[in-house]
């Protein structure tokens, strides 16, 4: 068994998925005979047909919509928005409606509907390429917002989003589309959703993240174990609904938490670990709670998005100032 | 000014060739005095059909001024009439079959009812009640939409869905005239176009987006023309002839139904009340334009047809009133019997199953009961 990138995973998952349900339907600008500007649904229009994975016109708004009206009537859409910067004209029908058919109709209508789209900077990609708002659908009831941080957990993931009764973001972060590989079997099987991943063992920090910044945490935890400190890393995966169980039973054994986001600080997903830190684990806390977060300011074009990117140097930092305390 | 003139007059310059000419056509088949205009549509032949289609709008209109009276003695809360354009909701409901798929705003109830909607139910949702929307019939008819023409894209979705299981069903999305000009709208349109889906999108065009005059909306001559640019077959009707409406909008749905693709009905009607029971259109339009629609009443325009051509009469009339106002004050009376749901339940359709980490806070919810934890909450 060859490993293999992110990118692939994400197009095994969605192969199977179409092989396994004659419901699932993948559309989006470029997805089909392009195989989508990453290449994610390569080859996938030519295995099955242009009915079933085809390009959309352009227009963000009627393709979410449209997964909406194909979901209540049982159909299985699949639907990739090419860049997250492109997502707000598609929010009025994920939220005024996508995230909510259930809840109208008493269940009469539901939407299970799985929305694809890269997320996350790094990448040298042009302006609005690089976002990280997972927070504002986070925010949204009735809605699961998913991230994965290796082909693994991509293909686990992103075949039990698809196979979730309920509507779903998934966030994939463009930064680790190519940036490792990995064995991943293909075997059909799904991971859980709602549930976080614990990646490393320790008993002196957790910290806590998701998506591409596991990268530079996991650089982090290395080089912190070096220095004698051993950092448990969550990868949290499942951003709505949050597993605060597992970010908890950590704490209580570290006592001391650093919570890392690429997206800006105010009102991040950051924010609400922290408040429940704040409500339900305080007690465990030998140190305030650390974030390590983007700035509050607009991503910057490329030229300085290492400097807004966490850095595994300002994760660092953050663990010392938590290690101050005793 | 013509729009195939150039706005200043000049002369072409170099080859000048018409690629492609446009018209939109009016239909109406039976005059505002109710007087037909030409031979009738085969359904239009049999009095008892027609009847039909006399009744669905009287229940409407009924049902319209019960649900104020409702609202206005704090039975309800707010509430959008859809008095003046029942021959609209009519016609489209009588020309639809069971199995197709119904997209509505909220001023469709006429539609809804000849599909099996209950009146209780769109009372229990004005009332504040989601069972409202879980309508017993038509499980796969779409709810009431308030986001403006965002219920288009799910019209066209659901069409796409159709098309692709390859069955002989057609969807059918409605907005007003100021939704078309939401770019949800157009995006749909275009896609029901590029991909040929079996839909019809039905514009009912009533004059007023609120405050918004029709001709303040859009410069374009007919909303109908909206479809042209989308390449999609487009026409105007006019929407207070039941008659008309149904045998356009059956035309429209059996070229769908037949694989001929989209069409875009334009039906021109009119808004006679305020945009819902928190509107007071006397603050923006004028009492005479009102009054000078009224002439235009789609009911009575297909009275006067039953009253010169198939021997309907004051006897008939009130008892077919006596009628509706029974099924309607029996509706009324399931609508007022129907206690609240419990508070919790406000969790309970958020996901098939409820994420642990919600069950603490419905707990709360469950625990504090109907008062929300203190008599003086309001």
């Amino acid at each position: 068994m060859s490993e293999i990138t992110m990118v692939e995973a994400i197009n095994l998952a969605l192969a199977r998925a179409l092989e396994e349900d004659q419901n699932v339907v993948v559309f989006g600008e470029d997805v089909g005979a392009n195989g989508g500007v990453f290449r994610v649904t390569a080859g996938l229009q030519k295995r099955f047909g242009g009915e079933r994975v085809l390009d959309a016109p352009l227009a963000e708004t009627a393709i979410a919509g449209m997964a909406v009206g194909m979901a209540t009537q049982g159909i299985r859409p699949i639907i990739e928005i090419q860049f997250m910067g492109f997502i707000y004209s598609a929010v009025d029908q994920i939220i005024n409606h996508a995230s909510r058919m259930r809840n109208r109709t008493r269940s009469r209508l539901t939407c299970p509907m799985v929305l694809r789209t890269p997320h996350g900077g790094g990448i040298h990609a042009p302006e609005h390429h690089c976002e990280s708002t997972e927070s504002m659908f986070a925010h949204m009831p009735g809605l699961r917002v998913v991230i994965p941080s290796s082909p693994q957990r991509a293909y686990g993931l992103l075949l039990a989003a698809i196979r979730d009764p309920d509507p779903v973001i998934f966030l994939e972060p463009s930064r680790l589309y190519r940036l490792m590989k990995e064995e991943v079997i293909d075997n059909g099987e799904a991971l859980p959703l709602d549930v976080c991943f614990q990646l490393r063992d320790g008993k002196d920090v957790t910290l806590v993240t998701w998506g591409a910044m596991i990268h530079e945490t996991m650089q982090a935890a290395d080089q912190l174990a070096s220095e004698g400190i051993s950092a448990e890393v969550i990868d949290v995966a499942t951003l709505k609904p949050l597993d605060m169980e597992t970010i908890l039973t950590s704490v209580a054994k570290t006592g001391r938490c650093v919570i890392v986001h690429e997206a800006a600080r105010t009102c991040a997903i950051g924010s609400e670990i922290a408040a429940q830190l704040a409500e339900r684990g305080l007690m465990s806390l030998f140190a305030p709670v650390q974030r390590v977060t983007g700035y509050d300011t607009i991503m910057p074009l490329f030229r300085l998005e290492k400097q807004y990117i966490p850095s595994t140097a300002r994760i660092m930092a953050a663990v010392k100032k938590t290690q101050e305390v005793s | 000014m013509n729009a195939s003139e150039r706005p200043d007059h000049s002369p072409p310059l170099g080859s000048e060739t018409r690629v492609v000419a446009f018209e939109i056509k009016h239909t109406q088949i039976i005059d505002h005095h109710g007087a037909p205009l030409g031979p009738l549509p085969e359904f239009a032949k049999d009095p008892a059909e027609l009847i039909k289609l006399y009744r669905a709008m009287v229940l409407t209109r009924l049902f319209d001024n019960k649900a104020i009276a409702l609202q206005r003695t704090g039975k309800m809360g707010t509430y959008a009439s859809s008095n003046g354009q029942e021959g609209v909701a009519v016609g489209m409901g009588s020309a639809m079959q069971p199995c197709d798929v119904f997209a509505p705003v909220y001023r469709e109830y006429g539609t809804q009812f000849m599909r099996g909607v209950a009146m209780h139910e769109i009372l229990l949702y004005w009332g504040g009640d989601e069972r409202g929307m879980n309508y017993a019939q038509q499980r796969q008819d779409f709810p009431i939409s308030v986001p403006i023409a965002s219920q288009i894209p799910h019209a066209v979705g659901a069409a796409f869905a159709m098309k692709l299981r390859k069955e002989p069903r057609v969807s059918v999305g409605v907005l007003g005239d100021g939704a078309s000009s939401k770019g949800d709208f157009y995006e749909s349109l275009n896609i029901a176009g590029a991909w040929q889906l079996p839909v019809v999108i039905v514009i009912v065009n009533n004059q007023w987006a609120i405050s918004l005059p029709r001709h303040e909306q859009s410069f374009a001559a007919t909303l109908a023309q909206k479809g042209i640019a989308a390449g999609v077959p487009c026409e105007q009707v006019d929407g207070n002839d039941v008659i008309a409406m149904r045998y356009i909008m059956e035309r429209a749905l059996e070229r769908a139904r037949n694989g001929g693709g989209p069409t875009l009905i334009e039906a021109l009607t009119y808004r006679m009340s305020d945009h819902t029971t928190a509107d007071d259109a006397s603050r923006y339009r004028p009492p005479a334009e009102l009054e000078g629609q009224r002439q235009f009443d789609p009911i009575m325009r297909l009275k006067n047809y039953l009253t010169h051509n198939a021997d309907w009469d004051d006897a008939k009339e009130q008892a077919l009133q006596a009628e509706c106002s029974a099924e309607i004050e029996s509706e009324v009376k399931l609508y007022l019997d129907t206690p609240p749901m419990p508070p919790e339940s406000m969790f309970d359709h958020l996901y098939e199953t409820l994420p642990a980490i919600y069950k603490e806070q419905r707990d709360e919810v469950m625990q504090l009961g109907a008062t929300g934890g203190g008599e003086d909450h309001v």
